[in-house]
């Protein structure tokens, strides 16, 4: 990710996609979600409750332009305009600020549907970390919430805590997953919770000669703990999904699930529909999908009318 | 009887060397990341300016987070007590001690002894430490002195919203963006950890006299803040960085090596010596 | 439905948690705290919930470390006044005052 010259080296590669195999005016409803987060923005178009487009763009410095943006990314590919959607939910940390949205809902409530219908009903338990939060979510069968636990006040935990590491060592945040199991064993944790002082450390172990990928491993492994910490605390009831940008960081997933023992993580797209129609794994449009979905159930339900204009 | 204190704390060492109640001679030095090299190194210095030999010294006693690290002491106090002694030399009066370091937070309550009745600490948190102002001076590439002097002159109190250093440096980075002027950003940090510090203090009670010591005291930003987030009085003694190495140097003198704190309220007037 | 309203840091786990399932929206709660910091509205993680709820007002959720702490959740010497006004036992609060700031 080059901007202007100077590498980010935190930012996941933006993507946009379109399901080759729905025509979406055939469609009766045409919902979507945005989910504008501190770090990265994802929309979500869907037709009659199947994922037909979605892109994923960073954030701004602007949040209405920002959701433009994503919507835009998600629309012009897929050939259709907002005038077209039947209704949008807005998500996330800027959610109020969604010009096309006519409602907005939390992250937490959209996570848990978004969740549902990327891995399946069998999917108990949620864990999302996004730019700067993490939440655990325990959902039932349909999507729905039924406990949660989040932290947004802390940067340890969360995609900030790991976008700070990287900018300290110098290394990508897509290289450090694969980077730090090329060692030799398993070094101690770093101690610190907290990320300031985590980076003292880290600023120690440079000093003192301790090779990267070791350092790298160091900081994923205390990471990986401090959610097993937040899961454990919430309770655990599998199957257990990871959403959002850190399900693609395999430094702290693999721990994580290792961590977990027997509660193995369910890392891959395992809805069976999804694996069929080769869908692409893309982990932070879970926000973006679930807000789509109720979307569209407020249209079913007949709570809400349709906002579609052509 | 010469003895010396020394506070290893998570930024600096402070050390101070005492005869019969006099200062021989006090110095500070960043502790680094060999928190025992840079104590033991700085301790030689301070025998050199003091001019005096290691034998002259009888007894040296740390405190400090990193006061087991300092190899050439003879026994190790927790912070409350080393800063229970330290004030309780300098102004018997004290009931109430808040001492905002580098790392940790802290709010004593003491005897008129200078035992420590009850404390409440900010520990592992950037955000309630001298940490927090630091990495905002660095996010408003300012030197704190100057953060310090520039609250002062704020007139317009601005909530933060972030409880965090990292999240806070953000905070103030679009805080610049949207042109706010810099006093009221410096008094919109001081404000922000002044919150977090008072409610520690408020745990233990606040009972006059309050007395502010540790590196943050220094920083008159901060102490203002803190005057009008408690809305009582507050004393600033000289070289409050130095009161926890004073105590543990007033409890050389005392020959004590070794001290618990409890965290329970005792009787006052039952509280004794040693 | 749970929501644990607060925040975990280095510091200990600081939550206050309420069970939609219990709360009928009376309000008892938020008249009692000394902070102002509960407050009866949406149910924000049920979108489709008409009745209202409580919940920890927006503010304080990041500061509920400070804002619960002169209440002494765990171990003062009663309940703190909202877990005490609230009849169907809807609201509890986490271990970290408990554990930090609980007399030894």
């Amino acid at each position: 990710m080059v901007e202007g010259g100077k590498i980010e080296f935190w930012r996941w590669p933006e993507a946009t996609w379109v399901n080759p195999d729905i025509d979406w005016k055939k469609g009766k409803y045409i919902t979507a979600g945005v989910d504008i987060g501190s770090v990265s923005s994802q929309s979500v178009i869907m037709v009659d409750n199947e994922l037909y487009a979605y892109s994923n763009t960073r954030t701004g410095s602007d949040s209405p332009e920002s959701a433009r943006k994503a919507m835009n990314l998600a629309l012009e590919p897929a050939g259709i305009t907002v005038d077209n959607i039947d209704y949008c939910i807005g998500t996330g940390y800027g959610r109020v600020n969604v010009p096309m949205a006519q409602q907005t809902i939390t992250e937490i409530a959209c996570h848990a549907r978004g969740a549902n219908y990327m891995y399946g009903p069998e999917v108990k338990t949620v864990m999302d970390m996004g730019g700067q939060d993490c939440k655990a979510i325990r959902i039932d069968d349909r999507g729905k919430v039924i406990k949660f636990m989040m932290n947004d006040k802390c940067a340890a935990g969360t995609g900030r805590g790991m976008e700070v590491f990287a900018d300290l060592i110098g290394v990508p945040v897509w290289e450090i997953g694969e980077r730090s199991y090329q060692i030799d064993k398993e070094p101690a944790m770093i101690s610190s919770t907290c990320v300031v002082f985590a980076k003292s450390e880290v600023v120690g172990l440079l000093q003192a000669g301790t090779p990267e990928n070791d350092i790298m491993a160091a900081y994923c492994s205390a990471m990986a703990h401090r959610i097993v910490e937040l899961l454990n605390r919430l309770g655990i009831e599998e199957k257990f999904a990871i959403t959002g940008g850190i399900a693609k960081n395999i430094g702290v997933t693999r721990r994580l699930a290792q961590e977990m023992g027997t509660r193995t993580a369910e890392l891959e797209w395992s809805d069976e529909k999804m694996r069929g129609k080769g869908l692409p794994f893309e982990t932070q449009i879970a926000g973006a999908t679930g807000a789509a979905i109720f979307a569209h159930a407020m249209l079913e339900r007949g709570r809400v009318q349709s906002a579609r204009k052509a | 009887m010469i003895v010396a204190g020394v506070d290893a704390g998570g930024k600096n060492v402070h050390i101070i060397i005492v005869k019969d109640g006099q200062t021989l001679a006090k110095t500070m030095a960043p502790s680094g990341i060999n928190k025992a090299e840079a104590a033991e190194k700085l301790y030689a210095e301070t025998l050199k300016q003091a001019g005096l030999k290691r034998e002259d010294v009888e007894r040296v006693v740390a405190t400090g987070s990193s006061g087991e690290r300092v190899e050439f002491a003879s026994g190790v106090i927790p912070d409350a007590a080393a800063d229970a002694r330290g004030v309780n030399r300098i102004l018997p009066s004290a009931r109430t001690v808040i001492d905002v370091g580098a790392e940790e937070g802290r709010a004593i309550k003491i005897s008129g002894a200078g035992k420590v009745l009850d404390f409440a600490i900010n520990e592992k948190c950037a955000a309630g430490t001298g940490t927090f102002v630091d990495a905002m001076a660095r996010a408003l590439e300012t030197p704190i002195e100057d953060l310090a002097a520039l609250s002062l002159e704020s007139t317009n109190a601005i909530p933060m919203n972030a409880q965090c250093a990292v999240f806070g440096e953000s905070e103030v980075v679009s805080l610049i963006h949207q042109k706010t002027s810099k006093p009221d950003i410096a008094r919109a940090v001081h404000d922000a950890i002044a919150g977090r510090v008072g409610s520690v203090a408020r745990i233990v009670g606040l009972e006059d006299d309050i007395v502010m010591i540790g590196g943050v005291a220094l920083n008159n930003g901060f102490v203002d803040s803190l005057r009008r987030e408690l809305k009582l009085d507050i004393t600033v003694p000289e070289d409050p960085d130095y009161i926890g190495a004073l105590g543990a140097a007033a409890a050389a003198e005392a020959g004590v090596t070794e001290e618990t704190v409890k965290a329970t309220v005792v009787e006052r007037d039952t509280v004794e010596e040693g | 439905m749970i929501a644990n309203y607060g925040f975990n840091d280095g510091s200990g786990n600081w939550f206050l948690a309420i069970d939609t399932d219990k709360c009928d929206g009376c309000g008892a709660c938020v008249t009692v705290c000394p902070a102002g910091a509960l407050e009866v509205g949406d149910d924000e993680y049920d979108p489709f919930r008409d009745e209202p709820v409580a919940k920890v007002v927006d503010g304080e959720r990041k500061k509920l470390k400070y804002t619960c702490a002169p209440c002494q959740p765990g171990y003062g010497e009663g309940p703190t006044p909202c877990v005490a006004a609230c009849q169907p036992g809807a609201i509890s609060h986490s271990e970290g005052w408990k554990l930090v700031y609980g007399k030894k």
